[in-house]
């Protein structure tokens, strides 16, 4: 469906994209993944047609878009800031696609009112779209990106603005429609929660380039390196030498699972990896701070300090955390400590290494 | 560094992609079309008429005379008017600024009641002819006026009666520039100062005065150029112990006939008034700072406490004492006829009046005014509305561009520049020049009817452009590109997003045109041919006329002149959009 072959936008001198690769399946939803200023939105420019590459190329359906100007391309794009036409109304809004494309008027009616249906907004068609929340806009934009049929929507950042109940309840709904809908789907987003809960497939990218693709268990589970497993919210990264099935560190020996390459890596210890035991079972620590973090499990966090080491985070339930300023010792369960590939561990190591000094 | 940068930039790394070199060149390629008419327009009936000023001032015999300059200003009569042209602009800058900067504040941070009809009000002066005003505060202040009638007072032998009507025509400009902006700053700024151990003074000081000053000095740049040039209101109050150049300009040609030292004094006006505008046009770049700008609404509140209720009393009555009082006199002098209060003086306008001062009724001339006021608009829409499309085309930021101004920015600069020229070159200039560039072959448009919508147009377009322009540049290109997305070709794209944006602005720009073409007095007066003055012209004539009757109708005509300004104006106010330029 979608192909992007070395995809190269510099911007001065500065690669906002750096020779990507990407494809997107018929039907598929893929969630590029990163940080702010790591490219997403240039991404979504280039195959929209309102940037040109500097090199690579750009493919739909197997042909090359190069001298195809934007409103051929046939692609939807959803603005981060919606960008509805503020001196039209909200069927007008959403009308507008269709008008562009030449639909009759009582087909384009028809077609307007069922996306307003869709998206929850029946009646609303009158409306001015400055006098809608910024919820409701979300939806209009999502139902004006929708109305001329395009072969790919691409959204940016959907869900950004909205408050973490209507996320939540839109994520589910989103995935719904894409799927009854059968539409192929380019999202990005800086919420790895979003990504996850949206996508068949994540791509999380760093610095204009794809650090790591795959489902999003697989990301989730197997953080390609420490970039990605820090994003995801993951600070217990320690650099380890491994012998067997035991690796040393500067927290001691940790175990970890069979088949980790030997030798010289970076390790990733999962929070709910780190257990909790009396003080001489295990790595000596002082509890220095615990964040409620809520949920269904009440989950707490605990920041514990090593006597040597960066500090480690521990996940516990509510029930069993103890207070801060207490001695606990810290042993580790080796079906969540995760080798990481060393790309670019050089330098995450000297990084980890700075931090903890 | 520097080096080591340009050589990263200059690197060929990107490939010469069809599409892109495409996408590089085009926006240039479409600028200069655009620019092709007003640059046409502008070199003809601006470039050519200056230069021939030029020649008619420093040529004789075939040589070059520069020693005239040195002759000419070396001249004690001519010194005085120098002297008297910068110090009247600059004690009415002064005068301005003092009584505008509250009202700034007011129409900038205060809500209240009648809010809008008060901007209008203040705003009509503007766009009134500057005869129309000096014949206000004659009927004001002058000889038999109200104030002598009742006081005894008289203020058109002095000099405050020139300074107070300048201070009345420009008060606007000062509302508009400065509290317009300050009406966007962000008030939270200042709460931020507070909220850091700032005193309420001290947080105005130190965060919105500098934000605010250089709209402050654009604002008093403009007023002093406005005033340097002043013509109208001089000629009707200040002869004749007050002169100003244009007033001194117009002497020499049309009561001397002396054109090489009306031309010599041209250029000394010209060179000072582009000496202003690229100090204005510096002043401009430095305004474009990165501040944080909130809608106008946001920034208001009712007024609260007994400072800020005095601060709104005091500008309400300097703008009753100020701008109703000598407007409203105006009116009250045009119904004053011989025999009590009536339409005496309106029923005399379209009699045949005595003998030489008009072969027509003066009636004719509302028809005259509209008449050419129209053209003017069309014309000052289409070459000022293709200038404005002109300076927003932008080249898309190429990758691999340097961050450095590009030889196409500055060419926009200059451009810019160069059409606002006429804003601040004297009207007497453009009249002047018209006079003796074309009225012989290859252009010999002396007998033609379009030479005085030419001349009014092109006082006109410097205000459809500073109109226009921030309305067109304001219009998202993401809005565009949402068009583009959704299926819109470029064309159509301008055309659904765009231009309903900029109808209104288009709209506001032809009033302004209208109204300013409308009041035109100074070019006008040079080549307005005797059998079809125009209102302003006609005013000025019956004022220069001894007599009550011409008194009363001259009063009546200007009035009659007001009340069309004013419509226009009023009619503007109800379509304006919030982003409404510079004036």
């Amino acid at each position: 469906m979608l192909r992007l072959d070395g995809v190269t936008v510099r911007f001065g001198e500065r690669a906002a994209l750096d020779s990507v690769d990407l494809e997107v399946a018929e039907h598929e939803t893929v969630c590029v993944l990163g940080p702010s200023g790591s490219g997403k939105s240039t991404l979504l420019r280039v195959v929209a047609g309102l940037q040109q590459p500097d090199a690579g190329r750009v493919l739909l359906s197997g042909r090359d878009q190069r001298d195809v100007p934007p409103h051929k391309r046939g692609v939807g794009l959803m603005f981060q800031d919606h960008q509805l036409f503020p001196q039209r109304d909200v069927a007008g809004n959403v009308s507008f696609g269709p008008r562009m494309h030449r639909m009759g008027r009582a087909e384009t009616d028809r077609r307007v009112g069922e996306l307003l249906d869709l998206v929850g907004l029946p009646q609303a068609g009158r409306r001015a779209v400055t006098a809608l929340s910024g919820g409701e806009q979300q939806r209009v934009a999502l139902a004006r990106a929708l109305a001329p049929e395009p072969r790919l929507l691409m959204l940016d950042e959907p869900l950004g603005q909205l408050d973490r109940g209507l996320r939540e309840r839109l994520v589910v709904e989103l995935r719904g429609l894409f799927r009854r809908l059968g539409t192929t789907v380019l999202a990005v987003t800086h919420d790895h929660g979003e990504a996850f809960a949206l996508a068949d497939r994540v791509v999380v990218m760093r610095d204009g380039r794809i650090a790591q693709t795959g489902t999003p268990l697989e990301v989730w589970q197997r953080p390609a390196s420490a970039f990605v497993a820090r994003f995801l919210g993951f600070d217990n990264i320690v650099a380890a030498t491994v012998h067997g099935e035991a690796a040393d560190t500067v927290w001691g020996k940790l175990p970890v699972p069979a088949g980790t390459p030997q030798g010289r890596t970076l390790l990733l210890v999962r929070p709910g990896g780190v257990l909790l035991r009396a003080p001489e079972e295990g790595l000596p620590c002082t509890v220095e701070a615990r964040t409620f973090r809520g949920g269904d499990a009440s989950t707490v966090t605990v920041l514990l300090r090593p006597a040597e080491g960066p500090p480690l985070e521990a996940a516990c339930t509510l029930r069993d955390a103890p207070e801060e300023g207490a001695r606990v010792g810290a042993v580790f369960d080796p079906r969540e400590v995760v080798p990481l590939d060393g790309a670019d561990d050089q330098r995450e190591e000297s990084e980890a290494a700075s931090a903890a000094g | 560094m520097d080096l080591a940068r340009r050589e990263v930039t200059a690197s060929p790394a990107a490939p010469p992609v069809g599409t892109r070199a495409r996408a590089g060149t085009r926006g240039p390629w479409v600028r200069l079309a655009l620019m092709g008419v007003p640059m046409a327009f502008f070199a003809v009936f601006f470039g050519y008429p200056v230069l021939a000023i030029v020649s008619r001032g420093l040529r004789a015999g075939g040589h070059w005379h520069l020693d005239r300059i040195g002759q000419v200003a070396g001249d004690p009569d001519i010194l005085q008017v120098l002297w008297f042209t910068v110090w009247q602009a600059a004690a009415s800058t002064a005068l301005t600024l003092a009584l505008a900067l509250p009202g700034a504040w007011v129409f900038a941070r205060l809500d209240f009641p009648g809010k809008r009809l008060l901007r209008a009000l203040v705003t009509v002066p503007f766009v009134l002819p500057t005869v129309v005003v000096g014949s206000a505060f004659l009927a004001l202040a002058g000889r038999g006026g109200v104030l002598d009638e009742w006081f005894g007072v008289r203020l058109d032998t002095s000099v405050w009666a020139i300074l107070l009507a300048h201070v009345l025509l420009n008060y606007s400009v000062v509302i508009r520039t400065v509290g317009g902006f300050w009406s966007q700053l962000d008030p939270r700024q200042e709460e931020a100062a507070r909220m850091l151990g700032a005193g309420r003074l001290t947080a105005w000081r130190r965060v919105t005065l500098p934000a605010l000053a250089p709209s402050v000095g654009a604002a008093a740049l403009i007023v002093f150029l406005f005033t340097f040039t002043s013509f109208g209101v001089i000629q009707v109050l200040g002869r004749p112990r007050f002169a100003t150049l244009e007033v001194e300009i117009y002497r020499q040609t049309a009561t001397l006939l002396d054109l090489p030292t009306a031309a010599v004094l041209t250029l000394i006006q010209f060179a000072a008034v582009a000496a202003l505008l690229s100090v204005h046009a510096w002043s401009l770049r430095k305004r474009e700072t990165a501040l944080r700008l909130v809608p106008a609404e946001q920034t208001a509140h009712r007024p609260a406490g007994a400072g800020q209720w005095a601060v709104l009393s005091a500008v309400l009555v300097t703008i009753c004492v100020l701008t109703v009082l000598p407007l409203a006199v105006l009116v009250l002098r045009a119904f004053d006829g011989p025999d009590g209060f009536g339409l005496a003086h309106f029923r005399a306008l379209s009699g045949q009046s005595d003998s030489a001062t008009f072969t027509v009724a003066p009636v004719e001339a509302v028809g005259n005014s509209l008449a050419y006021a129209s053209v003017a608009t069309g014309i000052a829409l289409l070459v000022g509305g293709l200038a404005a499309a002109a300076l927003t085309v932008r080249s898309r930021p190429r990758p691999g561009a340097g961050r450095g101004p590009r030889a196409a920015d500055r060419l926009v600069r200059g451009f810019d520049a160069l059409l606002m020229l006429p804003l601040g070159t004297s009207a007497v200039t453009v009249g002047f020049g018209f006079l003796i560039a074309l009225d012989e072959p290859p252009l010999d448009l002396r007998s033609s009817w379009i030479l005085v919508p030419l001349a009014q147009a092109l006082v006109g377009v410097p205000f459809v452009i500073r109109t226009m322009l921030p309305v067109l540049r304001a219009v998202d290109t993401r809005l565009r590109e949402a068009a583009a997305v959704l299926g819109a070709s470029p064309l159509r794209a301008w055309r659904e997003v765009d231009f309903p944006l900029v109808r209104r602005a288009l709209l506001v720009a032809a009033g302004f045109a209208f109204a300013v073409s409308l009041g035109e007095f100074g070019a006008t007066v040079f080549i307005a041919r005797p059998d079809s003055p125009t209102l302003p012209v006609a005013v000025a004539r019956m004022l220069g006329r001894a007599g009550e009757s011409n008194y009363g109708q001259a009063m009546a005509l200007s009035t009659l002149l007001m009340l069309v300004c004013a419509g226009v104006l009023f009619a503007l106010e109800r379509v304006r959009t919030d982003s409404q330029g510079e004036f």
